[in-house]
């Protein structure tokens, strides 16, 4: 090749493109000889993205991401995660002489010393419960339309990644500043390791470098909380932007949507201008909520003092699940052979913090095994066409509800004038009955709504227009619905309940099925048999009614 | 408006886009993409104007609000402190800084999606979706390069390279979870003992106030109060202060003799007075508020409730034992005395922690 080049001097190896007709041209002609960014934004540019509200909560994660990581930027310029003792000689008088830690004093300085670094905390903060409530409330919204359905389930796992990844990262920042209530989360935390069988006494030494608190655990939580966790969020966050990108979005039903395309306006311009404009919304929100409501005021609870404590000791609302767990459990502790303690009632609520999450996470996965559905979804479920599913999201809701009360058991007690206990042991109840009611109440109410839809398709739409007929009945005249909106309320599929093998095979030899093939009929039916659903009405159905001979 | 609109419509309006598609037998049928609706500022020239005007006016916004924070950063001393109603005493500086700042970024935001909506155009355009699996020809064709290239590296027939490769592979992680040893020490029996542990009869330890950093008398406990102590010895600027009272943290109760009980707690406070491990038992949290009618404690943390009258026996919540009693006395000049450690760990339990 090379002397093949070389014995042709005269004709050098350039592209044969015509003369840029500007600078930037020649620019970005540089730039794809290089990396060959026209064939990267040939597919991109002009890309076709839905617009529909609800596509704004992933964009608030994303954005609130960003804003938690550069405002924590800043902030490690200036915070020492240091557990080294120091006294405090600082312009908050209240604190001046006091003992504590170089964690606590410098954060104190970043918020009276540092000019702007009290805001600079405060939207990092804010940002952050931002950054996990919208991450909740936009998995919420991929549950309840389903939009985590083939090809998608691997991106609702890495969202759910990202959301547990969150809550994390969000503890172990809280945990920073070394202040009462961060060290009183901090030893929670121990207790709830010293529980782990076994191995917890070595985990707890380990983590914490000795005895609790030690020295350690402020600048190890730092290293996670600004290096380790980030990371793994940074990879997840673009893999799952990625496969956003690459799978398309998904769309409501409705004229001239399908499922084999997406309608909407392109990338460039409106898209770009529309989602960037829409950062520089929520950093102006956030900013604005950071200058008007203190959040974490750390110098009011004081330094951490393990024998110390300040009423209304709480977490982080996102924590106020495991909070509730670990309230409301009995306090079971058993021993077990060899003069072993097992602390049940610090075990079992951290057990089922897990399992709750896990029966979320792999929820794409149980669905699609129930309905042996193998197919690509692009339209979107409405909630109430799919009233098992909608059922269950809503009983999770609730049962994270009551567990929010179990954690607040005290706001409430004092805010209510309600005996602790009293709360307390409602709550326990709570937990297995009210996410059973959610679930049936919200069934019903889905199907409700489908016979509502069905009534809306045969007989129109109410007019409000009272008629009188030659006879004297009054009648309601209903107006037809538009072939667009007859089309968007029947789009929707309605999957049959599998059904069991025939008993015997085409031989006439007896076939057994399985337990598990039996489980999952069951649960078919369940979620798609009689009961379940409101059939849709039929073309004849409503060529009946309209036809003229029937009344409305 | 007084100049007519109608002339900038456009013209291609027909019918066969809208709703009013013919049926054909099926009224379920999806009647295509509806006709796209032109908006004020695409018809009349003014409103767009106007509209552009107002993006602008947004983007000036911005560009003021940048000044007024870095006129607030310069001008304005970060421990001001300004009443703003409703908020009430705020710093100045925070507010000021936090809402040029808002406002800079908001307007931006407002400014482009206001230029969008308005401005931009608006034709909603659908894209083909592809399907995401590969057809069979591509499929079946790497499958047959992924086995060429298996058969090439021997993996299937040199069973013992694999087998020893997954080996090493397997083992080298432990190397990884060995480093994490230096972590920290062993736990060993340190979770077994407090500082009380220096404390022997022939060597009591004093018991001090918390708060006054002076030894006690029995008479300085008051009934109904909870007083807090630590051991004579443990000061505030010691190196390892934290961990020790993490584990030390004592308080005392004065019970009428009568209403305890419990004999035993009875027999290792003196004259009704008792010192309880102030570590609540569950996670952790130390206890802080008591019923002096009831003689309960609570654990403000996950409400644990202990009844200090009955050997601190778990009442209500999730603690799964009874606080540790230390055994007090006196000594000679009359100040109250440990003369042992607690007879359990205190604080939350673990596996190895004997029952
Ligand atoms: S730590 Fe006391 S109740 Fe949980």
């Amino acid at each position: 090749m090379s002397s093949a080049s070389g014995t042709n001097s005269a004709s050098k190896p350039a592209s044969t493109r015509a003369k840029p007709a500007n600078k930037a041209e020649a620019a970005v002609d540089w730039v794809d000889g290089r990396v060959g960014i026209y064939s990267l934004a040939k597919a991109n540019l002009r890309k076709i993205f839905p617009d529909h509200w609800s596509f704004m909560l992933g964009e608030i994660c994303l954005y609130s991401f960003i804003i938690i990581i550069l405002t924590g930027v800043y902030l490690t310029l200036f915070f020492t995660p240091s557990m080294g003792e120091t006294v405090y000689h600082g312009s908050y008088l209240p604190l001046n002489g006091i003992r504590m830690s170089e964690a606590y004093a410098s954060t104190l300085n970043i918020s009276f010393e540092i000019r702007g670094g009290l805001l600079i905390r405060q939207i990092h903060h804010w940002a952050a419960l931002v950054f996990v409530a919208a991450m909740l409330v936009h998995m919420m919204r991929v549950f309840f339309t389903g939009a985590f359905r083939k090809p998608r389930e691997i991106n609702w796992v890495f969202g759910f990644l990202l959301l547990v990844l969150g809550m994390f990262d969000g503890f172990f920042g809280y945990s920073l500043p070394d202040d009462l209530l961060s060290g009183t989360g901090i030893r929670f935390m121990e207790g709830a390791i010293l529980a782990v069988p076994l191995v917890g006494t070595y985990i707890q030494m380990f983590l914490f470098g000795g005895e609790f608190p030690g020295h350690d655990i402020i600048p190890r939580f730092f290293t996670i909380h600004v290096l380790l966790i980030p990371g793994i969020m940074l990879g997840l966050l673009v893999a799952h932007l990625i496969l956003v990108f690459y799978h398309k979005h998904t769309q409501w039903a409705g004229p001239g949507k399908t499922e084999k395309n997406v309608v909407g306006m392109p990338l460039m311009p409106v898209y770009m201008a529309k989602a960037g404009g829409f950062f520089f919304l929520v950093f102006g929100i956030i900013a604005a909520i950071s200058a008007i409501a203190t959040i974490n005021p750390i110098w009011s609870v004081g330094p951490y003092r393990p024998d110390q404590v300040s009423t209304d000791a709480q977490p982080d609302w996102y924590m106020g699940f495991s909070e509730g767990l670990i309230r409301i459990m009995p306090g079971w502790e058993i021993s077990v052979w060899g003069g072993h303690t097992l602390n049940l009632g610090v075990m079992v609520p951290l057990a089922v913090f897990p399992l709750v999450l896990v029966a979320i996470a792999i929820w794409p996965f149980i669905e699609s095994w129930v309905t042996g559905d193998k197919r690509e979804h692009h339209i979107l479920d409405r909630p109430r066409n799919a009233p098992v599913r909608t059922a269950f999201g809503a009983a999770w809701i609730s049962l994270y509800l009551i567990l929010l009360v179990g954690g607040g058991n005290d706001l409430f007690a004092t805010h209510l004038h309600l005996s602790i206990n009293t709360i307390t042991y409602a709550v326990r109840v709570g937990f297995f009955v009210v996410p059973v009611l959610t679930f049936i109440v919200t069934k019903r109410w889905c199907l409700g709504l489908q016979r509502r839809d069905k009534d809306k398709v045969l007989h129109g739409r109410e007019s409000g227009i009272i008629k009188r007929l030659p006879h004297g009945e009054f009648i309601e005249v209903h107006t037809p619905l538009a072939q667009k909106d007859l089309h968007t309320l029947t789009a929707h599929e309605q999957p049959q309940p599998l059904e069991l093998p025939a008993e015997t095979d085409e031989n006439g030899v007896a076939r057994k099925a399985g337990v598990i093939t039996k489980t999952r009929v069951k649960l078919s039916e369940g979620f798609y048999g009689e009961g379940n659903q409101i059939a849709k009405p039929t073309t004849e159905e409503y060529h009946e009614i309209t036809s003229g001979h029937g009344h409305h | 408006m007084s100049h007519d609109m109608s002339e900038n419509l456009p013209e291609a309006h027909d019918a066969s886009h809208g709703t009013d598609v013919a049926t054909h037998g099926d009224p379920f049928a999806d009647p295509g993409l509806p006709a796209h609706e032109p908006r004020r500022t695409d018809i009349d020239e003014r409103a767009a104007q106007r509209a552009e005007r107002q993006v602008s006016l947004m983007f000036v916004v911005s560009m003021l609000a940048t000044v007024g924070f870095i006129a607030s950063y310069a001008s304005i001393d970060a421990d001001k402190i300004v009443y703003i109603f409703p908020l009430g005493h705020v710093s100045a500086l925070n507010f000021a800084l936090g809402m040029t700042l808002g406002v800079a970024l908001f307007c931006i935001g407002a400014g482009a999606v206001h230029w969008a909506r308005t401005l931009m155009s608006d034709h909603e355009l659908p894209a083909e979706r592809h399907p995401i699996e590969a057809d069979d020809d591509v499929r079946n064709d790497v499958i047959e390069q992924f086995k060429t290239g298996a058969a090439e590296s021997g993996f299937g027939r040199r069973k013992l390279i694999r087998n020893t490769l997954f080996g090493s592979l397997a083992l080298v992680p432990l190397s990884g979870v060995v480093l994490l040893r230096d972590l920290g020490p062993l736990p060993e029996k340190k979770l077994l003992h407090t500082g009380w542990v220096e404390a022997e009869p022939s060597k009591p330890l004093r018991l001090v106030n918390m708060n006054t950093d002076q030894p006690m008398k029995a008479e300085d406990i008051v009934q109904g109060s909870l007083t807090f102590a630590k051991p004579e010895g443990l000061e505030e600027s010691d190196e390892d202060f934290q961990q020790q009272i993490a584990k030390d943290a004592l308080m005392l109760v004065r019970i009428a003799p009568e209403d305890i009980k419990d004999a035993k707690s009875r027999d290792k406070g003196f004259e009704g007075i008792l010192a309880y491990s102030k570590i609540c038992t569950h996670v952790g949290c130390p206890i802080s508020l008591y019923e002096q009618q009831t003689h309960h404690a609570l654990c403000p943390c996950h409400q644990s409730t202990f009844d200090l009258a009955d050997g601190a026996r778990v009442i209500f919540g999730p603690a799964g034992h009874p606080l540790p009693q230390l055994k007090i006395t006196t000594d000679e000049q009359g100040f109250l005395v440990a003369t042992g450690d607690f007879d359990e760990p205190v604080g939350p339990s673990y596996w190895e922690r004997p029952r």
